[in-house]
């Protein structure tokens, strides 16, 4: 087995080829393929079910693939060790644990287990005090973490995630259950960490506007697989085929959506002049393509090709 | 530095953390101290009472046969409500996200069940001593026997809860899978009254298990020599108890490594949403 290819430890933290995953007869993971660069935030985006929490759990070594391949920081997850877990920082969808402790303890505490894998390049752990600022929680210290609110404990469990100064940080879902303002203020941490540190950061949502604000690059997974692979701007342009054209001629209204929206309001204009009232051109946005992906998925249970070829690579 | 014995000793510091954590929040007690107080009253309507054959109080000999029955309860439930209960608020999951975090766990929780154990014990311990003519003035070798009989009714029980603890899905079940097997036991193994008076069958099924022995250990540590009289055979019979107690230890930690592994390793943030979601479709 090619499980140590310490090799592309440099160009790719992160490595997964051909991954599946079967739940008795459900595929949930059918061909996924992506990588990861060091330093880079990426955003894995998905409908809920899409696979994503399968897929940053098998990165975790939590969970066992059923084929395929995944290397992360060049060692294969099933057959890791606990230093290389040491390089890893993760936050899952839903701690309660250690409620009585207090913030500063429990993450001192926790911190204390990177101590034998500190090395030259990078010091382990991190101050507990100085990531508690990080995340803006220095008021609460020393709460217990039981009175800490659901926003409040997200970011506890982000520091947690961070203390020990991980190569790789995996944030599943950060932002369920949060208030508005709760995921503004979040964001807000986790940009300026991504900004700080030289981590890798992979992140899980199916919010597109979340994925925006965070990541360099995002991935979308639909029906088990990677169907668009870019930044927030590469994908707007990939999608930007179409237009939706609306106008309305002798008090009648009309609405059509056209490959080529220059031409098209130019042969409008050519037939009905100035008869022509009321006009709008919309391109197509990301989110329209996302939301009409979800929706079809959730139809269907599939996805059909037409969506699918934001790469031009589905079979 | 070894990572791994580095570990170990965040284990046991983790262990003392908790261990202060408990004493500051005696709600944590609460159950304890209300089955004390069942105990303490219980008792003392004993105080006069004697068991047959012989012309010592029901209250003294059940209340260290209650001391015995509280280190398996302690050991035994203890293990298992902890681990479903910190497998579904994901301490178990932290562990394992950690380097080496499951060493530490497990140490810390043998730390845990134990103290607790001990708290518990010392909690129906003190009372007594003043309720029960007597008990007070047990010789030092017989405060040394009670601890030898605490530390192996821990070892003896403990990994059987983390057994329990490993198979079973939610904390209620693991609770009612503890607390109803031990309750029963309790009635055949001569807690509340001499072991002697029960059916021979019934006699033999007590003498099993674990509650029945520690329940004479502590006799043997606590009452005086003419209270031999009223055991099986007239004896301690000391051989027999650490015998069937060696061997409940023995087993219980050769089984529960592989178990413990086992359920650790299926362990994940999905496993533990789901049973989330399913407590909160349950509504407890």
């Amino acid at each position: 087995m090619t499980t140590k290819v310490r090799s592309e430890k440099e160009a790719h933290v992160i490595e997964v080829r051909q991954l599946k995953m079967r739940y008795g007869t459900v595929d949930v993971l059918k061909d996924v393929n992506f990588s990861v660069r060091r330093g880079e935030v990426l955003a894995l985006l998905g409908p809920n079910g899409a696979g994503k929490t399968t897929t940053i759990e098998i990165l975790e070594g939590f969970r066992i693939s059923s084929g395929g391949e995944a290397f992360v920081l060049g060692i294969s997850p099933k057959e890791a060790d606990e230093s290389w877990r040491a390089q890893l920082g993760i936050v899952m969808q839903s701690w309660r644990d250690h409620p009585k402790w207090k913030v500063h303890e429990l993450l001192d505490h926790l911190g204390r287990y990177y101590e034998p894998y500190s090395t030259a390049t990078r010091f382990r752990p991190m101050d507990a005090g100085e990531l508690i600022e990080k995340v803006g929680l220095q008021e609460q210290a020393n709460q217990k973490i039981s009175s800490l609110s659901g926003g409040q404990r997200r970011r506890l469990d982000v520091a947690i995630g961070l203390i020990g100064n991980p190569e790789v940080l995996f944030l599943d879902e950060p932002t369920t259950g949060f208030d508005p303002q709760a995921r503004r203020d979040f964001h807000e941490v986790i940009r300026r960490l991504s900004k700080l540190e030289d981590t890798t950061i992979l992140l899980t949502t199916h919010d597109l506007h979340e994925a925006e604000k965070l990541s360099d690059r995002i991935l979308i997974l639909a029906d088990g697989r990677i169907v668009a692979n870019g930044s927030a701007e590469q994908l707007a342009e990939q999608v930007a085929g179409t237009s939706e054209v609306r106008w309305m001629v002798n008090n009648e209204r009309f609405q059509r959506e056209v490959p080529d929206a220059p031409l098209f309001v130019q042969q409008l204009f050519e037939e009905h002049g100035a008869a022509v009232t009321d006009l709008e051109v919309r391109k197509a946005s990301l989110e329209d393509v996302y939301i009409k992906m979800v929706q079809q998925i959730k139809n269907n249970g599939r996805l059909d090709n037409k969506l699918a070829n934001f790469e031009g690579e589905t079979e | 530095m070894n990572p791994v014995l580095h570990a170990a000793k965040l284990g046991v510091l983790r262990g003392w953390i908790e261990f202060k954590q408990m004493l500051k929040n005696p709600q944590e007690f609460g159950f304890n101290i209300i089955m004390t107080i069942v105990f303490l009253v219980v008792l003392y309507f004993q105080r006069n009472k004697t068991i047959e054959g012989n012309d010592m109080a029901l209250a003294m000999f059940a209340l260290p046969s209650l001391l015995g029955m509280l280190v398996v309860f302690g050991g035994f439930m203890g293990a298992a409500t902890t681990l479903t209960f910190e497998r579904e608020d994901g301490t178990l999951l932290r562990a394992k996200a950690t380097p080496n975090g499951m060493v530490s766990y497990l140490i810390s929780r043998i730390i845990s069940v134990t103290t607790f154990s001990m708290v518990s014990v010392i909690m129906l311990l003190m009372p007594g001593l003043f309720l029960i003519k007597g008990l007070a003035d047990t010789s030092w070798s017989g405060w040394l026997l009670l601890l030898l009989i605490f530390i192996i009714g821990i070892l003896a029980t403990l990994p059987w809860g983390a057994v329990v603890g490993s198979l079973v899905k939610s904390t209620a079940s693991s609770f009612n899978l503890t607390m109803l097997p031990l309750g029963a036991l309790t009635a055949i193994s001569g807690i509340f009254y001499p072991i002697t008076s029960l059916p021979d069958w019934l006699q033999v099924i007590g003498q099993i298990f674990p509650v029945y022995w520690l329940g004479l250990g502590m006799r043997a540590a606590l009452l005086p020599e003419t209270a031999v009289l009223a055991e099986i055979g007239e004896s301690w019979r000391y051989f027999e108890m650490f015998g069937v107690l060696g061997i409940w230890t023995i087993a219980g930690f050769l089984i529960v490594p592989k178990i413990l592994r086992r359920m650790a390793r299926k362990e994940s943030g999905s496993t533990m949403e789901k049973r989330k979601q399913e407590m909160m479709s349950r509504g407890y």
